[in-house]
């Protein structure tokens, strides 16, 4: 019998000046997300399995308006929002993912039940919904996933001129953006007081050593619709093998161009790097100029995180009592 | 002794999959002739110094007209949806994702629309290969590399006879249908899906930098080894110049040319 872990995050790139309740919010969050994980995996009932715990735990990030998936999702250009979120189970590695969804109540289980009920690994757009429609999943209006904060951060980052497709291009301007306090830290072209990421995540493996990793997220703020993103591609924001889960967040294009996820398992195949090796050997070589952060489990019941950015939302937890919630270094 | 390295080397496949021993003439030549095609305008535009990348731009061009003549796959609900990709080396990638097309009756022919009508009845997605028929997936792709050793690939596609409407398949997703490094760039074609769960296009590149594979080799153990029988196939060139286009599948519609004028159009295990 190997031993399970579980990890959760709430994003990669978090502002240093984030006001002290909402990181007590956001570790609340990360705490209870842990907790629900640990007694499922506790449980000896057939809903133990490390796909059936990362669905119920990003489920648990959705519902809750806190970061940036489900309800509290980023918003487009249009103030609408379009969530993309896919699953990997690694025995087997079978995947599904959906990008573009507008109604559907918890995307990740709509990436669930591609994988597990279409002939497809990867639907968006209007696609998508009718399926979701066909399996009879909770759908509810655009409305229902728009917070009044993200109004507002809409409006912060139009102001601040809009994202740039290369990030690279810092902004003129930034005096101008309204948000309360002055913050040098730029990710994606945006203010960190702005960009504020916060995809979520999570990886699992259970006692039978089966690893699973899923990622949701609302995308950018003041997107286009129809961008996509890193977090539904498999390889890039989720990865899941024999070996290990994994779920990336951070600067998409960054984490595309070096399909974040796969490369930790990638090393640890071919290079034969233990678990916290790889992560850091990927996150200090893989990722050039682009920030981003990742949380990954082993087969063999490790748990580890990285990332290169100012701070990222995460919790660990492993069967021998281990826990750990934080934010920065 | 002559040691130059090759100006350029470039590869294309024009899909993989079933395609029967007994596919007439009429139906081959067309193919081969748009391969060969290709082929040759990408030839002379690496020669007038065209960037990798601007060459596997012009096949995307050149296939989109392909299409108008051949017909695009077609989904569930008879319209058309495409999806591509486009990387080089080293720079920023790009991301296309094509839904429905306007004027999409330029893509619709009578040939697809009778195999929509019998993947329909046979309730089937071109998923398990059927004995004899011609699968005729329609991806199109290209790998190319410079004397500079840049190096760029391009995929596109229409996907699968009677695809669900809003299906991705492995082509415009990095990684899967698509790769370009400092090492090689790869372009795959086969069963999407079955491509997007074992990243082919990215183990290309993986297996050479961390097991110090030849570009054959790698490309050989991903689609004898990795990708199922039957789902995979693919063209890749390295920054060295090498270049390969190994298929677990009957066949694969693949041309390649390089700098001092050896061309090659191939089907079938010959090549």
């Amino acid at each position: 019998m190997g031993r399970w872990a579980i990890a959760v995050h709430g994003g990669a790139g978090v502002d240093p000046n984030l006001p002290p309740e909402r990181q007590d919010q956001a570790k609340k969050l990360l705490t209870r997300c842990l907790n629900l994980g640990v007694s499922a995996l506790r449980s000896s009932s057939s809903s133990s399995s490390a796909i059936d715990v990362v669905e119920l735990i990003v489920r648990e990030l959705e519902t809750d308006p806190t970061f940036n998936s489900g309800r509290g999702s980023a918003l487009t250009e249009k103030g609408t929002a379009e969530m993309e979120a896919s699953i990997m189970d690694g025995s087997g590695r079978r995947c599904g993912a959906v990008s573009g969804v507008t109604t559907v109540k918890n995307p990740v289980s709509l990436a669930r039940l591609v994988m597990d009920k279409s002939p497809h690994s990867y639907l968006a757009f209007s696609g998508a919904e009718e399926f979701a429609k066909q399996q009879g999943v909770e759908m509810v209006d655009n409305e229902y996933f728009i917070t009044e904060d993200n109004r507002g951060m809409l409006k912060l980052a139009k102001e601040a001129n809009t994202i740039m497709f290369d990030y690279r291009i810092p902004i003129t301007g930034m005096e101008s953006c309204g948000a309360g306090v002055e913050s040098p830290i730029q990710m994606n072209g945006l203010p960190i007081s702005v960009y504020a990421p916060e995809t979520v995540g999570c990886v699992v493996v259970d006692s039978e050593g089966r690893c699973a990793a899923a990622t949701s997220t609302g995308g950018l703020m003041n997107k286009m619709t129809g961008r996509i993103g890193d977090s539904p591609l498999i390889g890039a924001g989720t990865y899941a093998c024999e070996l290990c889960g994994v779920s990336c967040t951070g600067e998409g294009e960054a984490i595309i161009r070096s399909t974040l996820a796969r490369e930790v398992a990638a090393v640890m195949e071919y290079k034969e790097l233990g678990l916290q090796e790889a992560v850091d050997f990927v996150i200090k070589e893989r990722l050039d100029q682009g920030k981003a952060g990742l949380i990954a489990v082993s087969s063999k019941g490790e748990v580890a995180y990285g990332f290169n950015s100012v701070g990222m939302f995460r919790g660990c937890a492993t069967e021998d009592g281990f826990m750990e919630v934080g934010i920065w270094e | 002794m002559n040691c130059m390295m090759k100006l350029f080397e470039l590869s294309l496949h024009g899909g993989t999959g079933d395609i029967p021993l007994t596919l007439p003439l009429e139906r081959r030549q067309p193919r081969e002739a748009a391969l060969r095609c290709c082929l040759e305008i990408s030839v002379s535009a690496l020669k007038s110094n065209h960037s990798p990348l601007d060459v596997v731009e012009l096949v995307k061009t050149i296939r989109t007209s392909m299409l108008v003549e051949r017909g695009s796959i077609l989904t569930s609900n008879g319209t058309v949806e495409m999806e591509a990709c486009i990387t080089e080396g080293n720079k920023t990638v790009e991301l296309f994702l094509g839904v429905e097309i306007v004027n999409s009756s330029h893509f619709i022919t009578l040939e697809n629309t009778e195999r929509l009508k019998q993947a329909k009845e046979a309730n089937r997605v071109q998923k398990t290969p059927v004995p004899n028929e011609d699968s005729q997936l329609g991806t199109v792709g290209c790998v190319a590399v410079d004397s500079h050793g840049i190096l760029a690939a391009t995929t596109s596609t229409s996907g699968l006879v009677n695809k669900m409407v809003g299906r991705i398949g492995d082509t415009p997703v990095i990684g899967a249908g698509t790769f370009a490094n400092h090492l090689c760039a790869v372009s795959a074609t086969g069963k999407g899906e079955a491509i997007i769960c074992a990243t082919v296009a990215r183990e290309v590149a993986t297996l050479m930098e961390y097991k110090g594979l030849s570009l054959k080799n790698a490309a050989a153990y991903i689609v004898e080894e990795c990708a199922q029988k039957g789902t995979a196939g693919l063209v890749a060139v390295s920054a060295s110049g090498e270049m390969t286009m190994p298929f677990n599948t009957t066949d694969m519609f693949r041309a390649c040319a390089t700098e001092d004028g050896n061309t090659e159009v191939g089907r079938w295990h010959s090549v």
